[in-house]
């Protein structure tokens, strides 16, 4: 496991190293569907070169990092190249071990039902055995570092590649068990975009699965647990908040960020929903519908919660998806990080019904992306509309890739349940479906 | 008194109850005194450029609290009532249609960018500038017909070093300075009307006979402007009093309009002549720029040092000047570089990014000096400071002082002064970076693929001069002679105005609004939709349901206590 690890790890700096230095970096930093507004490396120059001046980095409208950020790049400005190097492979060094943290835990809560005798007999080819396992964090690590998102995104310096560092340190210190931490880079991820708020209640039921507290809402032993892990997760927030305070003085960087993830006022074209719908939208809806689709994030995550309870490793990747599809300014960033855990769930694909239509969709949307952009703004002959159908294509692919591995999930889990040959009251074979 | 109001005057004016009239206002009738000169000089390009201005001074305070001004007589009375009302120190407004060629014509008596300007500096004891910005932007938009009423926050700023008051006064605090433009304004009849109504002899007599719009809109470049400020009386500035200067600037191009003959008169130009002096007026003059032409013999000639020109002076007050049709000839020579000039583009291509470049030109053979410059962009062309590049010779010139303002989106434009040290004899090129933003569909103008204007830079600097003048005080100077170098090996004041930038944003489409809402709403609930059967459903066989009849049959089993079918 070891040597191709290395292997891997060396192929991809080569690839990175290479594009670094070619004329190749300067186009993909530009790139719309690469960096948006919130994270753009450009974008940090100049808040930097702001602060140089004299003038507060948040007093216009192009700075909209976090002041944390500016203490980091304040040092390593120069070294950038570096960072970001480095940052998709902490990602995916903990995507690895992440993997094989959950690995073994599959591994003991098979054994266990196995020994109890819960699994029905014809489903014993649905258990996943040690040897189809075995590489897969192997294949975690090769879809992230290998993907092209990742290696975009990495190219052109975009910020989110830190983010998605963060996020991926958070799911494994959830793993590792250690609420503290958990808790802590938490508060860094909703600090950076506010969207990780969701993640709260996947990191919950995990710990509460792990401390063998049912999730019962009359219980204390709940509340009690509930009440520690949010004051670890909002004291840490307070304390970040108040750092940032103090490096500026003023509270500036309140609406310059959140207010502007949350009001959406740069209508710079993107790969995500928000940018046109809001360009077209009537003025006097326009808050009414910011409202709309800043709750569609947050709103899955109680139900989902309420679903999938016992299985929190799952809902942590179902609300990575998701804030990297609803989101008010996804990059193709934010798409790679969720895309790296699907080895994971590799023995899923016998249920999955459209799996074949979603990649050809994601493949041939990320190909005509840069087509009709360049149709649109440089060659004048297409218009706004041809982007922003190819927008709503890959919102839709995503959209069905996901919901499929829904399906396939909990399919699977009814299977192990039922048994996985049905039959129909007469005897003959019977199919599956949702009422 | 003498009002100008039109009938467009908007109902602020009701306020002032006139009427009453004490001893002290009958007194103040006599202190305001009237001159109206035209100056008119031949170009090295073939055109001929023709310069109004009428001056009022008037020793009055505005500001006072005590006594309000109410009788006016020379002075109009709506552009009185307008500096009392909003405590306005100084007020500098023009209309412009065309672009000052400064390389083929020279430099200008009073620089004016194209579209409208408006700089205004108020009073100290203003407290809220910006609300009395705004109510005068409209009430001088009612006042001379224009739509400046396009003036608002997105477009006004406050530059810090590049406009000072050009009046008495010290400034130091540029927050209650407001300085916008709107270079897509056009000058037509309906500017000119209210502005000659604001002259004393209106257009009836004296030099504004002249001013026919048939003729004067017939021309490579027009420009009308009011400048209102306070000035000392006398050298010893024992008293103040105001100042209004009602400028015209012409160019004609006879080539176009003369037929072909290098001749010229002021019927040709203004196809109108010359009748009788204002009789309000205090002295009425025409100044004929004869430099190149020295064997034309006319009445009374004066030598006008200041830019080393010979000027033949016709005085409209003395009843003998007319009844004499003259016709000129003329003849080109090579004038005098202009020290200072400035252009400007925009580079790049598409739809995302580009880059505005400013060159700037030191004609000077041998002096170097500073140069101001100032940039108002609007918010929708994001610049990126860290761009920001000053090449001179082809080398780095760092600027000496940076003021850069960025700009909030739908807030305020961003401002850019720099004070760039110019070498001799080179060309200075400012390059910045842009980003174009898509704006929302309400945002454009009706015809959004025309483009969006970016106002004019201003380039303010003090030129070394090198010629010589008098300098004497004294009344009897022409009016113009105040915009030419004063002294030798003095510094005189400059200001260039660039070309306006025309830049095309990307554009969404406007016929789809209903569609996308339709379509993203589509999109959503798909994702809306899965979500919810996953989530709400289970997983069940699938039985087949019984056919109707033995459905029905089973109900009427029920009914009857009877075994179901299967």
């Amino acid at each position: 496991m070891a040597a191709p690890l290395t292997l891997l790890l060396i192929v991809a700096v080569t690839i990175r190293a290479v594009l670094f230095r070619s004329s190749l970096a300067e186009l993909i930093s530009e790139r719309v569907e690469v960096v948006s507004p919130l994270n753009a490396w450009k974008r940090v120059v100049e808040g930097l070169a702001l602060l140089d001046l004299g003038v507060s980095p948040y007093s216009g409208d192009v700075f909209h990092e976090t002041p944390l950020m500016i203490y980091l790049f304040h040092f390593t400005v120069d070294y950038a190249e570096i960072v970001f190097m480095v940052s998709p492979y902490f990602v995916d060094c903990l995507s690895c071990l992440l993997a094989s943290l959950d690995r073994a835990k599959i591994f003991r809560k098979q054994k266990y039902a196995l020994e109890s005798d819960r699994y029905p007999a014809d489903c014993l080819e649905l258990l996943r055995s040690p040897k189809e396992m075995f590489y897969i964090p192997l294949k975690v690590a090769m879809f992230y570092l290998l993907n092209p998102f990742t290696i975009l995104s990495c190219v052109a310096k975009s910020t989110c590649g830190l983010n998605n560092a963060i996020i991926a340190l958070f799911i494994f210190c959830t793993l590792k068990g250690s609420a503290l931490l958990s808790g802590i880079l938490l508060a860094l991820a909703t600090y950076q975009s506010i969207y990780p708020l969701t993640l709260f209640a996947p990191a919950l039921l995990f710990f509460l699965q792990r401390l063998y507290i049912p999730v019962n809402l009359r219980r204390s032993s709940f509340w009690c647990f509930t009440l520690q892990y949010a004051f670890i997760y909002v004291g840490s927030l307070v304390v970040i908040t108040g750092l940032s305070f103090f490096l500026l003085g003023s509270w500036d960087f309140i609406p310059s960020v959140y207010g502007f993830i949350f009001s959406v006022p740069d209508l710079t074209p993107n790969i995500g929903l928000f940018w046109y719908f809001f360009a077209e939208m009537f003025e006097h809806f326009r808050l009414f519908f910011i409202c709309v689709f800043q709750i569609n994030v947050f709103f899955y995550t109680i139900p989902l919660s309420i679903k999938l309870k016992e299985h929190p490793v799952f809902l942590i990747f179902m609300q990575i998806a998701i804030i990297s599809i609803f989101k008010s300014y996804p990059t193709v960033g934010d798409v790679a990080l969720y895309m790296a855990f699907l080895p994971a769930w590799s023995h899923l694909y016998r249920f999955l019904r459209n799996i074949f239509l979603v990649s050809c969709v994601l493949l041939a949307c990320s190909a005509l992306f840069p087509v009709l952009w360049h149709l649109w703004i440089y060659a004048g002959s297409a218009n706004s509309n041809f982007y922003y159908a190819i927008t709503l294509l890959f919102n839709f692919g995503q959209i069905l890739l996901v919901s499929d591995y829904f399906y396939a999930y909990l399919r699977r889990e009814h299977h192990l349940t039922h048994g996985l040959y049905l039959k129909k009251k007469d005897g003959t074979e019977a199919t599956l479906v949702l009422k | 008194s003498r009002g100008a109001e039109g009938a467009a005057a908007p109902p602020v004016f009701t306020w002032l109850s006139d009427g009453t009239k004490d001893s002290e206002s009958f007194t103040a009738a006599a202190r305001d005194q009237f001159q109206e000169e035209l100056v008119i000089r031949p170009l090295h390009s073939g055109d001929i450029y023709a310069s109004f201005q009428f001056r009022t001074l008037w020793d009055t305070d505005f500001l006072q609290e005590r006594q309000k001004v109410s009788h006016y007589r020379l002075f109009p009375k709506s552009l009185g009532q307008v500096l009392s009302k909003f405590s306005v120190r100084e007020l500098h407004i023009s209309f412009t249609q065309g672009f000052w060629r400064t390389m083929q014509w020279g430099q200008p008596f009073i620089p004016s960018p194209p579209g409208a300007e408006l700089w205004v500096w108020f009073h100290d004891t203003v407290s809220d500038v910006d609300g009395n910005w705004k109510e005068l932007t409209n009430v001088l938009s009612g006042i001379f017909c224009a739509s400046l009423n396009f003036i608002d926050l997105t477009n006004t700023v406050q530059p810090s070093a590049s406009f000072k008051p050009l009046g008495l006064g010290n400034a130091t605090d540029h927050r209650f300075l407001r300085y916008a433009t709107l270079p897509r304004e056009i000058v037509c009849t309906e500017n000119l009307t209210p502005w000659k109504k604001l002259l004393p002899c209106g257009s009836k007599a004296g030099l504004s006979v002249l001013l026919k719009s048939e003729k004067l809109f017939h021309s490579s470049f027009h420009s009308q402007a009011v400048h209102i400020r306070p000035v000392c009386q006398d050298e010893q500035c024992t008293s103040k009093a105001w100042e209004l200067r009602q400028t015209l600037n012409v160019v004609f191009d006879l080539y176009t309009s003369g037929q072909g003959k290098k001749e010229w008169s002021l019927f040709k130009m203004f196809s109108r002549t010359l009748t009788e002096a204002c009789p309000l007026a205090t002295s009425s003059k025409v100044y004929v720029d004869i430099t190149d032409n020295p064997e034309v013999k006319l009445k009374q000639q004066t030598v006008v040092l200041g830019d080393r020109r010979t000027y033949s002076v016709f005085d409209l007050t003395r009843a003998e000047m007319f009844g004499q049709l003259r016709s000129l000839n003329l003849l080109l020579r090579d004038m005098l570089r202009p020290l200072l000039h400035a252009e400007r583009y925009v580079a790049g291509f598409g739809l995302q990014t580009g880059e505005i470049h400013t060159v700037i030109y030191n004609n000077h053979p041998y002096r170097a000096f500073p140069v101001l410059l100032m940039d108002s962009v609007p918010w929708y062309l994001q610049l990126y400071i860290h761009t920001l590049t000053v090449t001179s010779k082809s080398r780095d010139n760092k600027p000496s002082y940076i003021h850069y303002q960025p700009a909030k989106d739908r807030h305020r434009p961003h401002l850019l002064e720099m004070l760039i040290q110019l070498p001799p004899h080179s060309m200075t090129e400012v390059t910045v970076q842009f980003e174009r933003a898509l704006l929302k569909w309400t945002e454009y103008t009706p015809d959004p693929n025309h483009g969006f204007y970016v106002g004019s830079s201003v380039v303010s600097a003090l030129v070394p001069s090198m010629v010589a003048m008098n300098t004497n005080f004294t009344q009897d100077q022409p009016l113009f002679s105040s915009f030419v170098p004063v002294k030798e090996e003095s510094s005189y004041f400059v200001r260039v105005y660039t070309e306006p930038l025309l830049v095309n944003l990307p554009t969404p489409d406007f016929s789809m609004p209903y569609n996308v809402i339709c379509l993203t709403c589509t999109v959503v609930a798909v994702g809306y939709g899965s979500f919810y059967n996953l989530l709400t459903r289970t997983f069940q066989v699938d039985e087949p349901s019984l056919p109707l009849a033995k459905r029905l049959a089973n109900l009427i089993r029920r009914i009857r206590g009877v075994p179901l079918l299967a």
